[in-house]
């Protein structure tokens, strides 16, 4: 497939979380050195840029090739010399990297054709994965700062703010409190000095939404946030960033650097008067310190105890002063709204809920990436369409969204709009944009348990529902799961959700039933289950599971021995082989491994 | 193992810092960084040079999740028990590890060779799940695999 035309000028390496615990950074690394030395001899224009994460984190590493928008994929580093001497050199398309989409059985060029890119719609992640994160001009070549030069040189603050206002735009960090009027109560403040924040605290357990745009985009988030702080009339900034998330924090303390050197941060920004700075503190690892009090807590150099909210940040917040808090993703979006107006923004979503939202779409998903979506798409388009399906064809359960505060939802509610007030009545809530997908072999009382020992052990113990109520409610759902819980408990458990959810001091404790209650209403014959015939029907409550061979099905191929790595499964004298019980510690290696589905998974009284 | 050179390096770091209280957890942050933990003599100079009580340094020291009192091993083995790894079995993992070099999550072996400790998303769900020995990265790890990945690290001295 030679093509003397095609000239790649650029090509994109994708450096996402994802794709560089697969090596992308030695492939970028190789593409450029090839390049490079060979410069010299031969004409090549073509840049290498390690740029955010692409999205399709399923088949990484990744590579873009532009202008002819093509896309290699599950690259190698020993792939490099292929296409540096095919592609490169002689502009073939090397097929065998090509993307093969199962569900349409076809090879795939150009992200526009496959399914995972198609519904998608990108606003907070528009330069993600397509540009050079540590290149401030990169960003601007993509209109990056001129809706910074339209507020600060053509706008009036009240401007800036009634657009945001006009736009609709909602939190993303998870409650969808409407931005612009959180602005508005701010600015109307006149006790100084003011503060703005950007939440990149991600405390989700299962999410790298916020990452991703930390990591590939800083100078968004520097926009969006020195536009905000115009408006309110604020001169000095944090963003408080995850200590793990080293990637992000490099990129950004870079960006920070640049954009001060460009005039876009700092004092007597762009020639007009006004100073603002923005500082990054680095989170110590503890989900409550999301909670926006607890997160201003932490600033102050305390532990990151919330406090009740009666009184507003807006009005008392770092440092007892009036304060704007943000999550990354809504930051992002400003420079958008600002350049292109509220009603073009409105213009996508819902009446209630404008715009887009980012997810990390994991689990039990052929697609495995992150994803930005118009709101009002329908959970099974995003799982379907976007997604994939259910990976192995197993059969769909349920989809978890909101993270720790949200909820699990059903099979019978996958045509729900996905928008902050859809998922709100569903029990459970957008939240920063986790999205785990479950399938047959998930056991919905072992996902609430596992949000809820999270959750015990983040509670900073402050009130006493939180720290005492979550921790009751996890001892009863391990008590479910290893089979010692009666039918009373089931009434005990709602009962210590309920009054946690209406006692506790913060959103943490107030929202920390949700996976329960959301498991009970939807899976209750799953809880039954496992109480009254002592059955994981998922297989995955260990006590409740016993591990048997089909002497039908086996083959005696002896495929399951070789990989037991507790020596549990023997071979009897008649060549079948069998499970020992008292050496099994049911870690399910067999039940993958078998070829010829023979591992049986029984529940069984027997275990008690 | 803890000389007066190493010590030199805490006041280092503390110094690189204002006496604000706003920079404890950062100060705390470069020297867990360092030492791969907080040890107690550096605690009591940054007692000093913020001129605070020690108890205050305790309580950030024991909220904090990136902050430890204990010392590290050689190898920390970190199991993602993001939600991503969690359904698709990283608590098997766990138990495998736990069962090889006999230490809860949490702990270090007797020898102060391995450490195992569970963590959250490390944003690589494609390949959940996912185990990450100091910065070497494993994803779509089985039971199975356990042993041999701990042997590469020199195993367990029997
Ligand atoms: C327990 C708890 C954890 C939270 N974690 C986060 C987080 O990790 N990131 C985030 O942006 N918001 C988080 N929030 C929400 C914040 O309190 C706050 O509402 C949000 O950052 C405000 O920004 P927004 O209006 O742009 O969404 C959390 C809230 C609670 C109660
Ligand atoms: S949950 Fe383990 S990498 Fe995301």
């Amino acid at each position: 497939m030679k093509n003397q035309s095609m000239r790649i000028n650029k090509i994109l390496v994708c450096c996402g979380p994802g794709c560089l615990s697969n090596d992308s950074l030695d492939i970028y690394e190789a593409l450029k050195n090839k390049i490079e030395s060979d410069k010299p001899y031969i004409s090549i224009e073509t840049t290498v840029k390690a740029t955010g994460c692409h999205g399709f984190c399923e088949i990484g590493p990744l590579i873009k090739f532009l202008p002819l928008d093509f896309f290699y994929c599950n690259v190698k580093v020993s792939d490099v010399e292929e296409i540096y001497q095919k592609t490169i050199k002689n502009g073939e398309i090397i097929e065998r990297l090509l993307y093969h989409d199962q569900n349409s059985n076809q090879k795939i060029k150009s992200p526009e054709e496959a399914g995972f890119y198609k519904g998608q719609k990108k606003i907070a992640l528009r330069n993600v994965g397509e540009i050079d994160p540590l290149s401030i001009d990169d960003y601007m070549k993509r209109g990056g700062y001129k809706a910074l030069k339209k507020a600060l040189l053509k706008s009036t603050t009240e401007q800036i703010i009634s657009e945001v206002e006009e736009s609709g735009l909602r939190g993303r960090g998870g409650a969808g409190f409407p931005t612009g009027f959180k602005w508005r109560q701010c600015a109307q403040m006149q006790n100084f000095p003011k503060y703005i924040i950007c939440n990149g605290d991600e405390g989700d357990p299962g999410a790298f939404m916020d990452r991703s745009i930390l990591e590939g985009d800083p100078h968004s988030i520097i926009e969006g946030m020195v536009i905000g702080a115009y408006a309110v009339d604020s001169h000095s900034g944090f963003m408080y960033i995850r200590d793990e998330y080293f990637l992000a924090i490099k990129n950004m303390t870079k960006a920070l650097e640049q954009a001060r050197n460009y005039g876009y941060l700092g004092q007597d920004i762009l020639g007009s008067g006004y100073d603002f700075d923005i500082q990054i503190v680095r989170g110590g690892g503890a989900f409550v310190c999301g909670e926006s009090t607890a997160l201003m807590a932490s600033i102050e150099g305390r532990v990151g105890e919330p406090r009740a909210k009666y009184i507003r940040s807006v009005e008392k917040g770092l440092w007892d002063k009036p304060t704007v808090l943000n999550n990354v993703e809504t930051w992002a979006n400003i420079p958008v709204i600002i350049n292109e107006g509220a009603s073009r923004f409105k213009s996508i979503g819902t009446a209630q809920s404008p715009g887009t939202k980012v997810f990390s779409l994991v689990g039990k998903v052929k697609n495995t990436g992150l994803i930005e979506v118009p709101m009002g798409m329908t959970l099974r388009q995003i799982i379907y369409d976007i997604g994939g399906g259910i990976a192995l064809n197993k059969k769909f359960k349920a989809v978890q969204t909101g993270g720790p505060s949200g909820g699990c939802i059903p099979e019978q509610l996958l045509d729900l709009k996905v928008d902050f007030d859809s998922l709100d009545k569903a029990g459970s809530m957008m939240g920063s944009g986790g999205m785990i997908v479950m399938d047959e072999t998930t056991c919905m009382v072992d996902v609430a348990k596992y949000y809820l020992a999270f959750l015990s052990e983040e509670s900073c113990g402050k009130c006493v529902p939180c720290r005492e109520g979550i921790r009751r409610i996890l001892v009863i759902l391990e008590d479910i799961c290893n089979g010692r819980a009666q039918d009373e408990d089931l009434d005990l458990l709602i009962e210590i959700c309920e009054t946690v959810q209406a006692t506790a001091l913060c959103g943490l404790g107030k929202t920390a039933p949700n996976p329960v209650i959301t498991t009970i209403k939807y899976f209750k014959d799953e809880y039954i289950a496992h109480i009254r015939d002592k059955r994981c029907p998922a297989g995955v409550c260990k006590e409740l599971t016993i591990y048997s061979i089909d002497k039908d099905k086996c083959k005696s191929c002896g495929l399951c021995a070789k990989n037991c790595p507790s020596s549990a499964i023997k071979q009897e004298q008649s060549k079948i082989f069998t499970i020992d019980q008292t050496k099994c510690t049911k870690c399910g290696a067999c039940v993958d491994i078998c070829n010829f589905h023979a591992v049986k998974i029984g529940g069984a009284l027997a275990c008690r | 193992m803890e000389n007066q050179q190493d010590f030199q390096y805490t006041r280092q770091i503390s110094q690189q810092y204002p006496q604000d209280k706003r920079f404890l957890l950062a100060i705390l942050q470069d020297i867990q960084k360092e030492y791969n933990y907080l040890p107690r003599e550096s605690l009591y100079m940054v007692q000093e040079y913020m001129d605070i009580p020690l108890a205050k340094l305790y309580s950030m020291a024991t909220f904090y999740k990136a902050l430890s009192l204990k010392p590290k091993g050689r190898y920390i083995i970190k199991v993602c028990d993001g939600t991503a790894c969690h359904i698709r079995a990283s608590q098997t993992l766990t138990d495998e590890i736990s069962k090889i070099l006999k230490i809860a999550p949490g702990q270090t072996t007797s020898d102060g060779r391995f450490s195992l400790e569970t963590v959250n998303c490390l944003g690589s769900c494609a390949a959940a799940p996912v185990i990450v020995v100091n910065d070497r990265f494993y994803g779509k790890v089985t039971p199975s695999m356990v042993k041999t990945i701990i042997d590469e690290y020199g195993g367990i001295y029997s």
